[in-house]
């Protein structure tokens, strides 16, 4: 129950700390956007690209790339924007599991708006060829989800290794490889609408992905934070 | 940790690795299609995976006691084993590229098999960056033995996992069987389980002699 109370109000202070400067969401917004309108901008060069065949391919993937960049963005900020001295101080009134989490359910929260948003975003520039969207819109949801769990965990190894992007990018690229595999499969299927429970075993992996990750990270995170 | 320095399991590894080089090369193996006697590649190409897997058990078994602990031994004999495992790993990709020329006709044919190999690989390359970026040996060790529990089930996800997901044409993915189920008759058996326990006992022991090398540098190193 304490472990559940500490979490809930660290997590009341993440939201109110970045409801009051937005600065994270506006920013990764921002990157998004541009992003979505450079690539359309670049694709419309090739007149009669979004007829062609490899359109539904190109749609899906680019538009996970977009959403993989845009999240190490937003959470490799989440450990290195603290000061020591507010970590020290976190530290001494809760305990490193209930940072751990508040932090990771906060970038959940936050990836989800991004990428909902981003997906609104990317539909009005790009003509939509999702067969299932209401499917599509859950492997968004999941997509966001995993790499919030994944990246959380990595960026707080690599503020405590030094605090540099290079180690970040190195970290969390062959961990995420799988789990943006799966989503591109999985968002895939529901783009050509195939039946869906032939994409349960994919999200059985996904979920299963996840519970490592938590598990491992809620289990390690007290030995990291310990200098 | 005494049975590092004890000799009966090297006596035993180098007997089982001598048994399978003839048992695996000269005992009579099933006659199938496509395969033929590549079939033998079996008793080189698995235990080089068994071998890497069980020195990275060994590694997360130290990590683990590192972060309990906090003796620098452990971080050592953890640093040794994933050298020692990355170099079997990279003999099982060598091995399996070697029989993928001769029964799918490419070294490297983006299998998922051999991607995720790939892909894992570079997880554990990581962790030997994320080691040369520290230069503080407890923060260094303390990291180090985290990512590296972290990287153990994602490693074990990719290699085991994800490959039988998908269309693969490695054997036990994917919907092929694996050889155990048909084709691993007894005169096989003979020679594969041994050949198993044999280059896992062989990867052991490489780890054990670069860890006791690490540990005299360490001891010359260290003041007292």
């Amino acid at each position: 129950m304490e472990l559940l109370h500490q979490t809930w109000n660290l997590f009341k202070k993440e939201v109110l700390l970045e409801w009051r400067s937005k600065y994270a969401f506006n920013g990764v917004l921002l990157y998004v956007v541009s992003t979505v309108f450079i690539c359309y901008i670049s694709f419309s060069l090739t007149p009669g690209f979004t007829g062609s065949k490899g359109y539904p391919i190109v749609w899906n993937v680019l538009f996970w790339i977009i959403i993989l960049f845009a999240s190490v963005n937003a959470i490799a900020k989440s450990f290195m924007q603290e000061s020591k001295s507010r970590l020290l101080y976190y530290y001494s009134i809760a305990s490193p599991q209930a940072i751990i989490l508040s932090k990771t359910i906060y970038n959940i929260l936050l990836m989800s708006l991004l990428s909902i948003l981003a997906l609104l975003v990317y539909l009005l520039f790009f003509t939509n060829t999702i067969g299932d969207p209401l499917f599509y819109f859950l492997s968004v949801l999941l997509g966001s989800i995993s790499f919030s769990t994944v990246f959380t965990m990595i960026s707080a190894i690599a503020s405590k290794a030094g605090n540099n992007g290079t180690l970040m990018a190195i970290l969390s690229f062959p961990v995420i490889i799988p789990v943006i595999l799966i989503l591109i499969r999985l968002s895939k299927s529901a783009m050509d609408g195939l039946e869906r429970s032939l994409s349960y075993g994919n999200i059985g992996v996904l979920c299963l992905i996840n519970v490592i990750v938590i598990t491992t990270s809620l289990l390690l995170f007290p030995y990291l934070w310990r200098d | 940790m005494k049975v590092i320095y004890q000799t009966w399991w090297k006596v035993l590894a180098v007997l089982l690795v001598l048994s399978t080089l003839t048992t695996g090369l000269l005992f009579r193996v099933p006659v199938l299609p496509i395969l033929h006697e590549t079939i033998r590649n079996l008793y080189f190409h698995v235990p080089m995976w068994i071998g890497m897997l069980s020195v990275f058990i060994i590694s997360v078994f130290y990590s683990v006691k590192y972060l309990n602990t906090g003796k620098e031994e452990y971080d050592l004999a953890a640093v040794e084993c994933v050298n020692t495992g990355l170099f079997f790993y990279s003999l099982g990709l060598i091995t399996g590229m070697l029989w993928a020329k001769f029964t799918w006709g490419e070294f490297w044919s983006g299998d998922p098999k051999q991607n995720s190999a790939a892909i894992a690989f570079l997880l554990y390359c990581a962790y030997l960056v994320l080691r040369n970026s520290i230069d503080e040996e407890q923060k260094r060790a303390k990291i180090s033995a985290i990512y590296n529990i972290f990287a153990f089930p994602i490693m074990v996800v990719l290699i085991f996992v994800l490959p039988r997901m998908t269309d693969s044409l490695h054997p036990g993915s994917g919907g092929n069987p694996a050889f155990g189920k048909y084709d691993l008759d007894n005169g096989m058996k003979i020679a594969f389980y041994p050949a198993m326990l044999g280059w896992s006992l062989m990867a052991v022991w490489i780890a054990t002699i670069r860890y006791r090398i690490r540990l005299i540098e360490y001891k010359k190193n260290s003041i007292n």
